[in-house]
């Protein structure tokens, strides 16, 4: 084990699964030795690997992404990043109708192993068009597989995971936990792709929710553990595939649930994990599922009103308390 | 003068279109094709020249109006007859029907209904070509209404900057659906749009599949050669509506009947004649031989079951080895 940031766990995923397989190669705007990514993810792999395999492109979201499917369906691995999640709307076409539909449309005869990388959320106050959580848009297109690690120890297995796979992934980070450090397992190591992670056990409640959601909850399962409540938190890790399994044991074990995304509300990710709880475990819920999302407005950009947006440990803590009265 | 065996191979894919075409017509006609049809008849002379140009391990980019790019790129008549009839025996298992007909065996990459949506794919295939060091080269087909969308700058520029080893190929029918590009679309020829990105082009008649060929070839060279795209621009036209129900009625008399009679079979027919290539007992037994095929293949479409509804399950995701 060796304690390291989500970026640079990454990014030896990243380089790992460059050295094993020369078919992998990345592709996108500034993610070579200028700049290595807005996010610096991939900052030292072009002097490694060259400029063919990690792939300056053109300011053309759509492109990217079909390019990816192209070459994908010709026999390389391609790993697309696209700067801002926002952006990925620019791509909607190749994503959805593309990559997504190939394999159905086509009956089988081609599958489309490609990655497309971005980020999501928000407490940077960079506003609108750089701030959304949109997982649920990709959630809801079948042929996609979506990935939301919130970890330094998933992102590694999680990556080489995507990469490995025969199907299209959409691998989402978020910016606040690229800084975030936590021990990582050395080495070839892969985390299957609809594994969920019970990141801390408990009995009297479910906390369901993804990237910084997760690390809040944890902080809230702390201190509300010092009045003897007991939070069970479960990181899904990916939603598609979704593992229902983990989550309907633990709703099962607590029977309460409060789902928590920085996600908008309507339409979220959590309206579609409540009624699958609500299809399957209905019977074991003690308190009305309670899901904790941000507001429907888009992004905004002063920290006052940023603050307001993005769900805190004052909202999960106070939906903990309503679910256990 | 012409190699003759091209002439006679111009001739043999141009006329293979137009029979796959006219049974399609047929079935249609005796409702057997569900949902809509985007016919290829009139438009035969760019497929056959381009593919023509092209060895069998390259690869091509298809459109929704893509019957004719597959049949000349040499997809099996009887599966793509079955995908247009909706059987399970179809190239795509009955899950794509006429705007998805593509065969990956034979190098086609797949048909979109989505207008413009092919181009990206085109260059990651090329540049894949050229990552891979295959010495392939992928010809993208896209229509003139495709010119107006932002994949076109996109995928241009993305080609041009890295060099890669593709064509592309704009069938300008003059219509998008029933908008005349002259109302769409500002410059004189689509080809001129790509003198902005520095890439080579030119514009042949899409009615003379001799010509297209010849075009095609210098592009082909070019590609192999790691020099870059081409773009084509194909001056053609539908000799039916944009789709199913679509008479074509928005087209003038006078414009239709000078197209129409530059008919693309009977052109590139008439110069293998001329040129000595083929007489026209030969070219009547390659219809007979052509027609034959086709009727076969009709046959097992027709008798070729539909898919038992749970199919519909299928080949969503491709299994995790």
């Amino acid at each position: 084990m060796t304690e390291m940031t989500y970026r640079d766990a990454l990014r030896a995923g990243l380089r790992e699964e460059m050295l094993r397989d020369n078919r992998v190669f990345l592709l996108g705007e500034d993610i070579g030795r200028n700049w290595g990514g807005a996010f610096s993810v991939t900052k030292g792999l072009a002097e490694e690997f060259g400029d063919d395999r990690v792939r300056d492109t053109p300011i053309s979201e759509n492109t990217i992404v079909g390019a990816a499917v192209g070459a994908a369906i010709t026999g390389l691995l391609p790993v697309a990043e696209i700067m801002f999640g926002d952006l990925i709307a620019l791509a909607m076409d190749q994503v959805c109708n593309q990559a997504a539909k190939m394999r159905y449309m086509f009956g089988g005869q081609t599958s489309v192993p490609l990655v497309v990388r971005t980020v999501f959320g928000g407490g940077k106050n960079i506003a609108s068009h750089h701030s959304q959580s949109l997982e649920a848009w990709f959630m809801h297109t079948p042929g996609l597989k979506v990935a939301v690690p919130a970890f330094a120890s998933d992102v590694k297995g999680l990556i080489k995971a995507a990469i490995r796979d025969p199907n299209p992934v959409m691998f989402f980070e978020h910016k606040l936990v690229y800084d975030k450090k936590e021990e990582v397992p050395d080495g070839d190591y892969v985390i299957p792709l609809g594994e969920a992670k019970v990141r801390r056990e408990g009995t009297d409640v479910t906390v369901w929710g993804t990237f910084m959601m997760v690390h809040k909850a944890l902080a809230v399962a702390q201190e509300l553990a010092k009045e003897g409540i007991s939070v069970e938190v479960i990181d899904p890790r990916t939603l598609v595939p979704l593992d229902k399994k983990t989550l309907i044991d633990s709703v099962k074990k607590t029977g309460r649930l409060v789902l928590v995304t920085e996600e908008t509300k309507t339409g979220a990710t959590t309206a579609e994990v409540a009624a699958v709880v609500q299809e399957e475990a209905f019977d074991w819920l003690d308190a009305p599922i309670k899901r904790v999302n941000a507001p429907d407005t888009p992004v905004p950009f002063a920290p006052s009103l940023e603050n307001r947006f993005i769900p805190d440990e004052k909202r999960i803590t106070e939906a903990i308390r309503e679910v256990l009265k | 003068m012409t190699d003759k065996s091209i002439l006679v191979d111009l001739y043999t894919r141009t006329l293979k279109i137009r029979l796959f075409e006219e049974k399609v017509w047929e079935l249609f006609g005796q409702n057997l094709v569900p949902g809509t049809l985007h016919l290829y008849l009139g438009q035969e002379a760019v497929a056959a020249g381009v593919t023509a140009a092209l060895s069998q391990s390259d690869l091509i980019q298809s459109t929704h109006r893509g019957h004719g790019h597959v049949i000349a790129k040499g997809a099996d008549m009887s599966a793509a007859l079955a995908e247009l009839l909706g059987k399970r025996t179809g190239s795509c298992k009955g899950k794509g029907g006429s705007m998805h007909i593509t065969q990956f065996d034979v190098g086609v990459l797949g048909a979109t209904g989505v207008v413009a949506s092919g181009l990206p794919i085109a260059v990651g295939a090329a540049l894949s070509c050229q990552m891979r060091k295959t010495n392939q080269v992928v010809a993208c087909f896209f229509g003139d209404g495709a010119s107006n969308n932002g994949t076109f700058g996109e995928s241009l520029n993305m080609s041009a900057i890295w060099r890669l080893p593709v064509i592309w190929v704009v069938e300008n029918n003059l219509y998008a659906m029933g908008t005349p590009i002259k109302l769409m679309c500002p410059s004189l020829t689509i080809a001129q749009r790509a003198d902005g990105y520095c890439i080579p082009n030119v514009v042949v008649d899409g009615m003379n599949a001799l010509a297209v060929y010849e075009a095609a070839v210098v592009a082909v060279d070019r590609a192999r050669r790691g020099e870059g795209p081409t773009l084509i621009e194909c001056q053609t036209y539908r000799m039916k509506g944009h789709s199913r129900f679509d008479a074509a009625k928005y087209r003038p008399k006078e414009e239709a009947d000078y197209w129409l009679s530059k008919d693309a079979v009977e052109t590139i027919k008439k110069i293998a004649v001329e040129q000595a290539a083929l007489s026209e007992k030969e070219a009547d037994k390659i219809r007979k031989t052509l027609q034959k095929e086709v009727d076969a293949a009709a046959e097992f479409a027709i008798k070729s079951e539909q898919p038992q509804p749970d199919e519909v399950f299928d080949d969503v995701y491709a299994e995790v080895s």
